[in-house]
């Protein structure tokens, strides 16, 4: 049943990419971006990756098609044709793809439990975790505590995507409330977004402070808060949005997010141990793990969400 | 089953992979090459989930009475893969925005026009 929906999910995954290629009209091509998005979402889940599904749902399917309907709404929708024939293109593509697909033959066969990439560093991880770090999902352990200055680094390349974005686009104060014409006549979406916005928000949290036992962390949490506000912001328009939560406030947590982050990292040296060592944060081992990782959960999430928030409110307020 | 299926995750991967690439090299229209940069993005994520998954395993939630997870460390390389990959499309797509600001086109034919012209 497993492989089936796999081969499915698959074939849709592939139909969708030929019509991206085919269709002229580039908010069909955002649309079905958005669909292939949660296409490899659903694939993720099959795949045990419930993680990485529930991050891919909530950055590519959602925020992803926002920034691309936004960009198509400042740019014109329909594609020109393309002055060259496809043929140089379409031989390069072919050969690029038949040498890969020769490369994959010497791979190991799809689930095959002896393959290389399951020995050494990964079943270490599976073996340690319970005793060392004390958290259920092996994915959080790693994430934020065994490749903690992965995880820093990535942080810190968010937030340089949020200045590069305020930097390209700016960010203008407008007067007035950017807002189509057509959403203040659409009463259900305007009473649904009202109603969802706290739950979308408490679901945040609950995926923040939860990610030590569930699918979750700071990654996804910041993404799905800062959904929240976009939600709101496309009901009521952005000027209205921007009365919530403020420029200036954003670009301050965007930087605070990643201070808190360092500041664990430089705790632990301070308590006589490694940077980004949680052992010594607390008495007891474990316990100092579960302090570290949900600090630095805290400060993964404040950075995405503040960040996500900058690149939607720097494409918006483009917008005349 | 499994020896049957084989390799079809990553021949499926390869044609995605593929398509991205085609856009991005064969078509003109500057949002579009990026949303080809993100499809090739994607099926490299669903590369190495593919390669994480283990026959008869689940998800990598330590639990009582299960014996067999799938690989974590793909799993954490990919979801901070996934939040990088947004940071490049918005940053591309902030991009394409200056630069249909400047020439008053996103398409990449019209650009080289009016730079020739200059």
């Amino acid at each position: 049943m497993e492989h089936l929906i796999d081969i499915v999910l698959l074939g849709l995954l592939m139909i969708t990419g030929f019509a991206i290629v085919r269709m002229k009209s580039l908010l069909a091509v955002a649309m079905l971006t958005s669909i292939y998005s949660l296409l490899s979402a659903s694939l993720f889940v099959v795949l045990d990756a419930v993680d990485v599904a529930l991050t891919e749902a909530a950055i590519g399917a959602g925020i992803s098609t926002i920034l691309m309907l936004a960009t198509v709404a400042l740019t014109r929708d329909e594609e020109k044709a393309p002055r060259h024939t496809p043929l140089l293109p379409l031989a390069v593509v072919t050969v690029t793809g038949a040498a890969l697909i020769y490369g994959t033959l010497d791979m190991p066969h799809y689930g095959d439990p002896a393959a290389p990439v399951h020995q050494h560093a990964a079943s270490a991880y599976l073996h340690d975790t319970p005793g060392e770090i004390g958290v259920p999902n092996v994915v959080t352990s790693v994430l934020a505590s065994y490749r903690g200055y992965d995880t820093l680094g990535e942080v810190t390349v968010i937030f340089t995507a949020g200045a590069g974005v305020l930097a390209l686009l700016g960010y203008r104060t407008r007067r007035r409330n950017i807002q189509g014409p057509g959403i203040r006549k659409l009463v259900v979406l305007r009473v649904i977004a009202k109603l969802f916005f706290p739950l979308i928000l408490l679901f945040a949290l609950y995926v923040l402070f939860h990610g030590d036992y569930g699918p979750g962390g700071g990654f996804q949490a910041g993404v799905i808060f800062a959904t929240g506000f976009i939600l709101y912001a496309l009901a009521f328009g952005l000027g209205n949005a921007q009365r919530v939560i403020h420029h200036p406030l954003l670009r301050i947590m965007a930087a605070v997010g990643v201070l808190i982050y360092a500041a664990v990292g430089i705790e632990g040296i301070l308590l006589g141990g490694k940077f980004l060592e949680y052992g010594v944060l607390a008495d007891d081992p474990v316990t100092g793990q579960h302090l570290g990782i949900m600090l630095i959960e805290l400060g993964v999430g404040i950075t995405v969400a503040a960040v996500m928030l900058i690149i939607y409110y720097g494409f918006v307020s483009r917008q005349d | 089953m499994t020896e049957l299926l084989g390799h079809y995750n990553y021949w499926i991967v390869i044609i995605l992979m593929m398509t991205g690439f085609y856009i991005v090299i064969a078509r003109p229209n500057l949002v579009k090459k990026v949303i080809g940069l993100f499809i090739f993005q994607t099926s490299v994520f669903i590369l190495f989930i593919s390669m994480a998954k283990i026959e008869g395993g689940t998800a990598p939630i330590i639990e009582e009475g299960l014996s067999v997870y799938s690989n974590p460390l793909p799993h954490v390389l990919i979801l901070t893969a996934i939040v990088v990959s947004l940071a490049t499309t918005a940053l591309g797509l902030a991009l394409v925005v200056r630069i249909q600001e400047a020439y008053g086109t996103s398409n990449e034919d019209d650009i080289h026009v009016q730079d020739e012209e200059d």
